[in-house]
């Protein structure tokens, strides 16, 4: 899967998640910055992410992963 | 064995109220900021004069009414709790003596927010085994007395408040709990505590002035355990009872964080309506939340006799526990 491959399926997580429209969501976006996402909402993306990669991203790197490009980066190294 | 039956609740919430707008003035914060983050609106605060074992006794007093039991013919009492009036004795002592009981086995369950269904569970065994007749089990909190008014992130989510259940063993009871699984996850023994106070670091000067006598939270790990373990438990309760998960008509979770509640349901997939929501009000009242949350869905005629109900609670520790009951109210 290629990066947008995967961008196109994030986006409805991460809209769901923040309870923002998919349109706001690009390879740029900051979670916190440009998203309003909090600490809370990043680890509620975090664990829906992991569940449907079937991966874990353990907390140190979660931290790091504070775009939507980085985010997506890290799945297409390590998803199962 | 005879069945174990659940006779009367009672509950109580502190007269003063602080709302969000009230933490406005406290902390850098906005309503709306807490209540996105946290379905919080208001939460009910002790008096000054008020220690926990006087929450406890205004909710006995109810439940022990609605159960028609004098408090000389308690012979067990056990309280959930996390701000015990002082390290001893313990508040279900003190209750004792505030209610005028007899001579019955008293002791607190520190369980953190799991305490309400841990004490639950204990005392169910020691009534289930026939050795006592009468018990009262409790979770109550003054929790707010260790929140850190200076920390915004933390101190919005707490109140006080207590819930009392009263239980009794009898040849012609209706069993309450169906089933009960409790554990905890030693791993997680730094994500959610109170350093100080105790003995590892009692108080002093020190302590003090680090702030060392707060609540001290990992709010995202808590966050990951609670979701995750609501999900398990909730599966695997059904499981081993062969229910399916529509057959479920209440789910009373621990009231700590809306977005916990609200991650967990979807997960499961649970309808909105079955869900018991009572943090909006009362905020997170530690071992309180659930028989506080109950007992508001009970005085407002929800229940029905007969009700399918789970409970779910998480706590320091990290503690959890489950419980199936059939509402007999």
């Amino acid at each position: 899967m290629n990066e947008q491959e995967i961008l196109e399926k994030v986006k409805p997580v991460i809209a769901d998640k923040l309870g923002i429209g998919e349109d706001e969501i690009t390879m740029e976006s900051h979670f916190i910055n440009d998203l309003g996402a909090d600490s809370l909402g990043l680890v509620d993306i975090t664990m829906a992410l992991e569940e449907e990669y079937s991966m874990e991203i353990p907390d140190e790197e979660a931290s790091k992963l504070v775009t939507v490009g980085a985010m997506i980066e890290y799945i297409k190294n390590n998803a199962k | 064995m005879s069945p174990v039956a659940l006779k009367g609740i009672g509950f109580y919430a502190p007269e003063k109220i602080l709302t969000n707008a009230d933490f406005e003035k406290i902390v850098d914060t906005t309503d709306e900021w807490i209540t996105t983050r946290t379905g919080i609106k208001s939460r009910h605060i002790a008096h000054p004069t008020q220690a926990t074992s006087d929450l406890a006794l205004e909710a006995s007093r109810e439940a022990l009414k609605q159960a028609n039991i004098d408090p000389k013919d308690l012979e067990l009492i056990v309280v959930g709790t996390s701000s015990s009036d002082m390290l001893f004795p313990s508040v279900a002592c003190l209750l004792a003596e505030k209610l005028g009981a007899a001579t019955p086995m008293a002791f607190d369950v520190a369980a953190g927010c799991s305490g309400f269904l841990y004490s639950l569970s204990v005392a169910e065994q020691f009534l289930k085994s026939g050795m006592y007749k009468n018990a009262l089990v409790l979770g109550a909190d003054i929790i707010t007395r260790f929140a850190d008014y200076s920390d915004r992130a933390t101190s919005v989510l707490f109140g006080d408040g207590a819930g009392a259940f009263v239980l009794t063993n009898e040849e012609q009871g209706e069993e309450f709990i169906l089933d009960l699984i409790s554990g905890c996850d030693p791993y997680g023994t730094d994500k959610l505590l109170l350093p100080a106070g105790g003995s590892k670091l009692p108080a002093s000067h020190d302590t003090v002035e680090q702030r060392l006598h707060f609540i001290e939270m990992n709010g995202k790990e808590v966050f990951r355990f609670a979701v995750k373990i609501s999900e398990t438990l909730i599966k695997e309760l059904l499981e081993r009872n062969h229910i399916e998960i529509e057959d479920i008509d209440w789910f009373a979770f621990h009231q700590a964080n809306i977005r916990i509640i609200e991650g967990a349901a979807d997960r499961l997939k649970l309808s909105k309506e079955k869900v018991m929501i009572s943090l909006d009000e009362y905020g997170n009242t530690s071992s309180a939340t659930v028989p506080m949350t109950i007992y508001e869905y009970w005085r407002k005629g929800r229940l029905k006799k007969g009700d399918l109900m789970v409970m779910i609670v998480f706590g320091a520790g990290l503690t959890y526990s489950i419980a199936l009951v059939r509402w007999p109210l």
